[in-house]
């Protein structure tokens, strides 16, 4: 996983090193899979950030009925054609990017850390601390997420707050498990038993010297996990348990369009491609990240 | 014996797991609401009422004594009374779980039977056209929502091709009622009626579809890391050096240490597709656990909500103490080195 790109033996004087930085983006750059995702994911991010000033219809995204515009077509006026009260669509999925992105935000925002912070203690620890964290870690896992979500619906009410509580107690256990993997293997390593030899607190060696180590793993993890997120999101909004009309929502567009099945095709059709595009992004940037740090185990 | 010791602390294990996943559920079912009786009655029903409820249900019990009486109901097979209809929760359950359980079945066959041979076939022309192919293949079912899929399919066949069923689970002039294993397909087979067999896989096919394809994908990707990985050992280099024919190094030297993983995975998987399998019986009427369990979560009954997420746990757990077991048998390493 280190770079050793030291002095050559060839007796070459070797050209003067490119900056980390640079190499970086030179082997990120020669990737297409990891380029086409990330200009999708920057599109997606852009768009949800600048909603109200590029959607042609910003108007729309409240409980505005236009009936004299039900059920169009998509045409040059209405992009992805509008739907059965006449609300332009492409308006609606740009603004419905907003709630999916910002669903991935809480939920790796605090799954990532608990996480990280949970698979390193246990790997670094080991003894009981191991056996507690990773057991617990293991029973969370036996909960299906779309389930659990199911079930905090049910207990407190439906909505985005209560969706993103359910999911986000659940992701953790993914992340755990990687960098606890990821820990154990770095535990043996020398610069490790250097930094104890020096005195070095646990603290220090767990932020220090083990997470930077972990960083890599953990990026390709979380892109992956970002498309999942927003898949799960929208499976919630499609059963009527994620966030509540009239925000505009992908999952919720493609389940109220279906009534309009196979006719009007856009209203349901075009919303389900949007949340595709978006995970795809995500998918093909955490795949182009994985071979840029040569970081196998994450799926 | 070895082999026995590693069932032994594997099944202990599994049992663990199902106490600490019951813990969770009574947390989730009787802390976080406040009052279950409450809620299921509603904001116009009377104290007495509340407290009668509450009595029947021995909510008013201490804590730890109520969670004594869940596990025990639960070690009996009693997921307790709906707080609605006050029927069995686990008569509903059981009803609509062999439903489930035929789908998520057919689903895991399918994803195995395709995943798997187009990791193989990726592993084998790596960087060639089929690689390629299998790799789009593999990253679009991953990232389609199920529910959009199960849609497409259904107006796909529905609408345009006119050849499969779109919902339910059997015709509604079949008639007839899987009353042995529960298992439409196999029942139809016992009672000798090879007609009911045939409707009953038409209208399997497109539900397990549906449901397969992200799982599919994970298959080939795993399958296909897993071909390569081990496809670079010394000893494959050898077996070709000794001029072992090509498909018989394929077949039988790589690809059965291959299978590991993907069967792993597939455990783990497996909660998300039975996540997923609420959408799709929903999207095809399939008269499974889906469609009590979001009927209930409307309904705000818990106890019945919280039987349909023990029994998903319960489901879960099992499926990965069967694969774990499989994966003993594939690969010996794994008894010797323990659960791990």
């Amino acid at each position: 996983m280190a770079d050793f790109a030291g002095p050559t033996d060839t007796g070459v004087v070797p050209p003067k090193r490119l900056s980390n930085a640079y190499q970086n983006w030179y082997r990120f750059s020669r990737n297409p899979t990891a380029v086409i995702g990330a200009v999708i994911v920057i599109m997606c991010v852009l768009a949800a950030i600048l909603a109200p000033y590029i959607t042609p219809y910003p108007s729309n995204v409240g409980a505005v009925v236009n009936f004299r515009a039900r059920h169009l077509p998509p045409s040059a006026a209405h992009w992805f054609g509008t739907d059965d009260v006449g609300r332009d669509i492409l308006t609606r999925v740009i603004f419905g990017y907003r709630v999916s992105l910002l669903l991935v935000v809480v939920v790796l925002g605090t799954a990532v850390p608990i996480g990280a912070i949970l698979g390193m203690t246990a790997g670094y620890f080991g003894g009981w601390v191991e056996i507690v964290i990773m057991r617990i870690t293991d029973i969370t896992l036996a909960i299906p997420p779309l389930v659990m979500a199911l079930a905090v619906a049910a207990v407190l009410s439906p909505g985005l707050v209560n969706a993103m509580l359910a999911v986000a107690i659940l992701w953790w256990t993914w992340h755990a498990r990687l960098v606890y993997s990821v820990t154990r293997q770095l535990r043996t390593q020398e610069f490790i038993e250097a930094a104890e030899t020096l005195g070095a607190s646990k603290l220090h060696i767990i932020f220090r010297e083990i997470l930077p180590n972990c960083v890599s793993a953990i990026a390709v993890k979380t892109s992956l996990d970002a498309g999942f997120v927003i898949l799960i999101g929208a499976s919630l909004s499609f059963l009527g348990l994620g966030i509540q009309p009239p925000t505009p929502d992908l999952g919720t567009m493609v389940a109220s369009g279906a009534s309009f099945l196979p006719d009007d095709w856009w209203e349901s059709v075009l919303p389900g491609c949007a949340i595709l595009f978006v995970a795809l992004g995500f998918n093909l940037l955490g795949d182009g990240l994985r071979d840029l740090f040569d970081v196998q185990d994450v799926r | 014996m070895e082999f026995l010791l590693f069932l032994i602390r594997r099944v202990l294990w599994s049992i663990l797991v199902l106490v600490g996943l019951s813990i969770v559920i009574f947390l989730i079912a009787r802390v976080v609401p406040g009052d279950p009786a409450r809620m299921a009655l509603g904001p116009t029903a009377t104290q007495q009422q509340v407290a009668d409820l509450q009595h029947k249900l021995g909510l008013d019990r201490p804590l730890v004594e109520q969670y004594a009486y869940f596990v025990a109901s639960l070690a009996h097979g009693d997921l307790g009374l709906s707080l609605l209809s006050e029927r069995p929760v686990a008569d509903d359950i059981r009803d609509s779980f062999a439903a489930t359980f035929e789908l998520v079945l057919t689903t895991i066959i399918i994803a195995l039977a395709f995943g798997v041979p187009l990791g193989v076939v990726a592993a084998r022309w790596k960087d060639k056209w089929p690689d390629n192919l299998v790799r789009l293949i593999a990253i679009l079912s991953a990232v389609t929502p199920t529910f959009f899929l199960a849609l497409l399919l259904q107006i796909l066949a529905g609408y345009v091709l006119h050849i499969l069923p779109t919902t339910g689970r059997l015709s509604p002039d079949s008639n007839f009622v899987p009353n042995i294993t529960g298992l439409a397909v196999i029942d139809s087979l016992l009672h000798g009626r090879p007609n009911v067999t045939l409707d009953a896989l038409a209208h399997l096919l497109l539900p397990a579809i549906a449901l397969a394809a992200a799982t599919m994908g994970q298959m080939a990707r795993i399958t296909r890391a897993s071909m390569l990985d081990v496809a670079s050992q010394d000893y494959i280099e050898a077996s070709r050096a000794f001029g072992i024919p090509d498909w018989l190094r394929v077949i039988k030297y790589t690809l059965r240490p291959s299978f590991v993983p993907p069967l792993t995975i597939m455990g783990l998987e497996f909660a998300s597709l039975i996540g997923n399998a609420f959408v799709v019986e929903l999207i095809f009427s399939w008269p499974g656990m889906a469609a009590y369990g979001i009927r209930t979560i409307l309904q705000k009954d818990l106890n019945a909500v919280m039987g349909v997420v023990m029994v998903s746990g319960v489901f879960f757990v099992v499926v990965n103490l069967v694969i774990d077991v499989l994966v003993g048998f594939v690969d010996p390493r794994i008894r010797i080195r323990g659960a791990r």
